[in-house]
């Protein structure tokens, strides 16, 4: 199962783009396993340092959380105000509070506009986050979050240890 | 879990699945959206059918809460989703509510498994369905199934690359 589109600069990465390892995250912001994952993500990022491009694309569930998609797209017009990772992490440390007055507020918090704002959350980006959510359907995505490194699913779980295995072994290869 | 154009199942029981190209076993089941459901009444559509264990068990709630999300994605290419389990229309009805499913889910409940029986997906010791995916085509023919190891959520890729496929061979 690999990954399609393959990890361009459009993609939202930290770390460089020549890094030999690319984890790709495919996440919801009201996905409270993609809560667990998010600081195991930061984690992994110390440990391997320069090692890792660590990647983040969209897949809210939005029949089952009614506020991951808008939470997207505050993210996505976040990245047009350089500020992606900013409102990505605010995301993740607030998951209990996603309604439309606190996503504006962590949009104020990341230095977006009041206009940029208005103009996120009422669908500006809408195209950018279905994109991210066709892809990894076609990727393979089953749930989140899912994880793909360098381009293949990984399959195991999103424990610390499991995934620092799979990198390392993917370095290897 | 990948898709394929063969059953891979390690089920024993599987006897006589309809081959690829065949006409699709027709069926009549209650269904949570108006009703009954009836294949031919699909006529003119792809459908996929969607055969899962059990209501209420992890990964089946997962893999329909899935395709739930998916629809979208399913409806460009006009294709109609049909979850079918040996649960009955109570279970289905508040499954469905639970999880606010926009498809139908149907019970093949009496005969029990007769349906998954006629796609050769019945597990007989175990009294419930494969994890099983087929996709029909508009004429109603069999273009595509995928047997799931029963624990694992399928995902949606292997059903869009059997729908384009639909259409990329008329």
């Amino acid at each position: 199962m690999s990954l399609s589109p393959a990890v361009s600069s459009n993609d939202h990465g930290q770390g460089d783009a020549a890094a030999p390892l690319t984890l790709v995250e495919y996440g919801d912001y009201e996905c409270s396993y993609c809560g667990l994952a998010y600081p195991i993500v930061k984690e992994i990022q110390v440990a391997l340092g320069k090692q890792l491009r660590f990647v983040f694309r969209n897949f809210p569930l939005k029949e089952a959380h009614p506020h991951a998609e808008q939470a997207a797209w505050l993210a996505e017009g976040a990245a047009a105000a350089s500020a992606f990772w900013p409102v990505h992490d605010l995301l993740y440390e607030n998951q209990a509070r996603l309604k439309h007055v606190d996503l504006a507020r962590y949009g104020r918090t990341a230095g977006m506009s009041l206009e940029a704002i208005d103009a996120a959350l009422a669908g500006a980006f809408a195209d950018r986050v279905s994109n991210d959510f066709r892809s990894g359907v076609h990727s393979g995505v089953n749930g989140t979050p899912t994880f793909f490194i360098n381009g293949k699913r990984h399959n195991g779980s999103f424990e610390a240890a499991v995934l620092m295995d799979a990198l390392r072994a993917a370095l290897e290869h | 879990m990948n898709p394929s154009t063969s059953t891979t199942s390690a089920s024993p029981e599987l006897s006589g699945p309809p081959p690829i190209g065949a006409p699709a076993p027709d069926f009549s089941l209650s269904s949570t959206i108006n009703g009954s459901t009836s294949l031919h009444d699909l006529r003119g559509h792809p459908v996929i059918l969607a055969f899962y264990p059990a209501d209420w068990s992890p990964v089946c709630g997962d893999q329909m809460a899935f395709y739930n999300e998916c629809l979208d994605e399913f409806a460009a290419s006009g294709a109609q989703l049909l979850g079918i389990s040996v649960d009955g229309q109570w279970s289905h009805a508040a499954f469905a509510r639970y999880r606010n499913l926009r498809f139908p889910l149907l019970a093949d409940f009496e005969p029990k498994g007769a349906v998954a029986r006629a796609y050769g997906v019945y597990r007989e010791g175990d009294g419930f369905s494969e994890r099983a995916l087929f996709v029909i085509d508009a004429a109603g023919l069999l273009r595509w199934r995928f047997v799931s190891p029963i624990a694992i959520n399928p995902g949606a890729d292997g059903i869009l690359n059997a729908l384009a496929a639909l259409t990329s061979k008329p």
